[in-house]
């Protein structure tokens, strides 16, 4: 009885993938995906930004992470800045959710002020980079629709191709495609294409490392803008995971206190 | 054997390094109208020096900050001056945090107008727009909880606001007495103050509730005949009781704002509000450049009666923020009362210059002033500044 049970099961599985929409697939990959970064419940990191302007000009934005997961919501985070000077000790704190607009706070310290500052901006640049907010925010599942477009191979790397509509219509993009990781479950490319549907940016994860046995992260992003010729080299460092951080690490005193 | 036990405990703080930064900066003030009273100067070149120190021990969670500060100006002796803007211990429980020393504190919402911020006195004399503060010795306690943080101030002492001297531009006449004050408490400047916060968010929703209790860092302004036979104006401060309520709602696109006052003081009590929106429109003009529409309704039920100039006004201006690699930032606005001809207009602009030095410019106006306006005496002293700062 129980050989059967599991006899029709393998036998059932291929054809209940097959019967499955595309989109029905790529939700599947990105709740995969999703799933499988779980638990991880908090890291703190550094993290490095190089711009380059399509003259070659550098310029360098050093700032320190601190994430908590939220169950059953989106991450809080609260980002710090050390360089360039001028910023030093303004940090940024973000209550992300699943559905709907950001929580965000901004605080400058030369006035001492805490702002709510309006986080429908999502599309803006983070610091002058390539990256934009919603780029680098918290990636829940709900934040987009998706449709699975085929395996394929990916320098080297076995992987699937997803299509993701983001659902915030103040998003800048139209549509992103996905190279998944078959194996790890971890994006490996992103091609991000503007509000006309033209091919703005790649971003190219690269040095995956292995975090807790479980958690990969990248040790750098490399985000291109294929229409202004800028680059931006996001680097992290020094990821320490379940760092003891808690819900009293992520109000506005600790936004404060944080520099 | 307190104090011993204190100094053990804040030792092995002191004696592992800290971290040094801070800024210098060059500035440049051009004035060019005729000064309205006798030995003004229509220009002035000014340094001013900020270092930081800082400091974390105990696993993060104590830690000293140092900032004095230092500016030398060419023309006015009284802008020449030196504060200790902060000196202060932090530490943080769970939950909770203490600090002692000297502190800086900011409440509120709005932009034309800081009505509801309390803590810290003015330093007028940096500029008139009156947002630099003087560091106030004080002890904070702040809980944390889920409905809320909430704030428990003792204020130690208190600061003189400071004026722009004669020789300078941008002052009252007949020019404010720079070595006499009085108070309405007899404990004068070491009447202990207390304040009461409460600040929380719920959803779009940001509010802080306040109450405080003390000398009020608004002076009234007794004209007296001084030892040299000058008239001066000799600052009076009162004791004040001050509820306030600030109030931000953050809508997608539109920031609604509103800060609001009660004051009682022996001069009679008065209500005071501002309030309004920031709009912003991103990535205009298919730019990555962010532009912010601001307005803002400045009232006080005092009307004619009241020491600011601020009793019936609008403020409309904008803010464009470049998002570039430089930080580029420009701020305009207007400020025209509805009651007088009197309007005021003031540009901010700054943008970064590679990594460690920064340049912003500021310029300011005021036109057809009324003479009943406490903004009189300052009605030629429309100025542009340039300063270029140095970051370490």
């Amino acid at each position: 009885m129980k050989l059967s049970l599991i006899l029709a099961t393998l036998l059932l599985t291929p054809a209940v993938t097959l019967a499955m929409t595309a989109e029905e697939r790529g939700l599947e990959i990105a709740k995969e995906v999703d799933s499988r970064d779980t638990g991880f419940h908090d890291f703190k990191a550094s993290m490095t930004m190089l711009l380059k302007n399509r003259h070659g000009e550098e310029s360098l934005r050093d700032m320190r992470n601190q994430t908590l997961e939220v169950e059953g919501d989106g991450d809080k985070t609260l980002v710090v800045f050390d360089e360039p000077r001028d910023v030093k000790g303004t940090a940024l704190l973000s209550f992300s959710h699943k559905v709907g607009d950001d929580d965000q706070w901004l605080y400058l310290p030369a006035l001492k002020r805490v702002k709510r500052i309006a986080s429908r901006n999502k599309s803006g640049p983070f610091m002058g980079s390539e990256f934009a907010y919603e780029d680098i925010s918290s990636q829940e599942v709900e934040k987009y629709t998706y449709k699975f477009i085929e395996e394929s191979e990916h320098d080297g790397i076995a992987s699937y191709l997803v299509e993701r509509y983001p659902v915030d219509p103040n998003s800048g993009y139209t549509r992103q495609q996905m190279w998944v990781d078959k194996a790890r479950y971890i994006p490996i490319k992103i091609d991000y294409y503007d509000r006309k549907n033209v091919l703005l940016k790649t971003l190219v994860f690269r040095g995956y490392q292995q975090y807790l046995d479980q958690y990969w992260r990248a040790d750098e992003m490399f985000m291109e803008n294929h229409q202004t010729g800028k680059s931006t080299l996001l680097t992290w460092k020094q990821y320490d995971f379940r760092s003891g951080l808690t819900d009293a690490d992520f109000n506005k005193n600790s936004l404060k206190r944080a520099r | 054997m307190r104090l011993w036990r204190w100094i053990v405990c804040l030792m092995p703080g002191l004696l592992s390094a800290g971290e040094w930064s801070g800024y210098a900066e060059l500035q440049g003030r051009y004035f060019p109208q005729d000064a309205a009273y006798e030995n003004q100067s229509d220009h002035l070149i000014s340094l001013a020096f900020q270092p930081e120190y800082y400091q974390r021990w105990d696993k993060g969670n104590q830690s000293l900050l140092v900032v004095p500060f230092f500016r030398w100006d060419s023309e006015d002796k009284e802008r020449t001056h030196a504060d200790i803007r902060e000196l202060i211990w932090t530490y943080a429980g769970n939950r909770w945090e203490a600090q002692a020393g000297i502190g800086k504190v900011f409440w509120g919402v709005t932009e034309a107008l800081h009505l509801v911020d309390t803590i810290n006195q003015t330093d007028l004399v940096e500029n008139p727009d009156g947002e630099q503060k003087l560091g106030q010795p004080l002890i904070k306690l702040s809980l944390e909880r889920d409905w809320g943080i909430l704030d428990f101030y003792t204020l130690i002492g208190f600061r003189e606001r400071t004026f722009p001297g004669e020789e300078g531009r941008l002052r009252s006449h007949p020019p404010v007495d720079q070595d006499h004050a009085e108070y309405e408490s007899d404990r004068e400047e070491r009447h202990l103050d207390f304040a009461l916060r409460w600040s929380h968010y719920i959803g779009d929703w940001d509010i802080g509730l306040a109450h405080f209790n003390g000398t009020s860092r608004d002076p009234l302004f007794i004209p007296r005949i001084s030892n040299r036979g000058e008239i001066k104006l000799m600052p009076y401060y009162e004791q004040m009781r001050q509820t306030s309520l600030d109030l931000q709602a953050t809508k997608g696109d539109w920031l609604w704002k509103l800060e609001a006052i009660h004051r009682s003081i022996d001069s009679g009590s008065y209500n005071a509000a501002t309030g309004g929106f920031e709009y912003t429109l991103v990535g205009i003009a298919d730019t990555d450049m962010d532009l912010g529409l601001l307005g803002e309704y400045l009232y006080d039920d005092r009307g004619d009666e009241a020491t600011t100039p601020f009793q019936n006004d609008i403020f409309v201006g904008f803010r464009l923020t470049a998002n570039d690699v430089d930080g580029s930032e420009l701020l305009a606005g207007v400020i025209k009362d509805m009651d007088e001809s009197s309007w005021m207009f003031n540009l901010e602009a700054s943008r970064r210059i590679g990594s460690d030095w920064k340049t912003s410019a500021q310029i300011r106006l005021w036109s057809d002033i009324a003479e009943q306006d406490p903004l009189y005496s300052m009605r030629r002293d429309d100025y542009a500044e340039l300063t270029l700062t140095r970051f370490f």
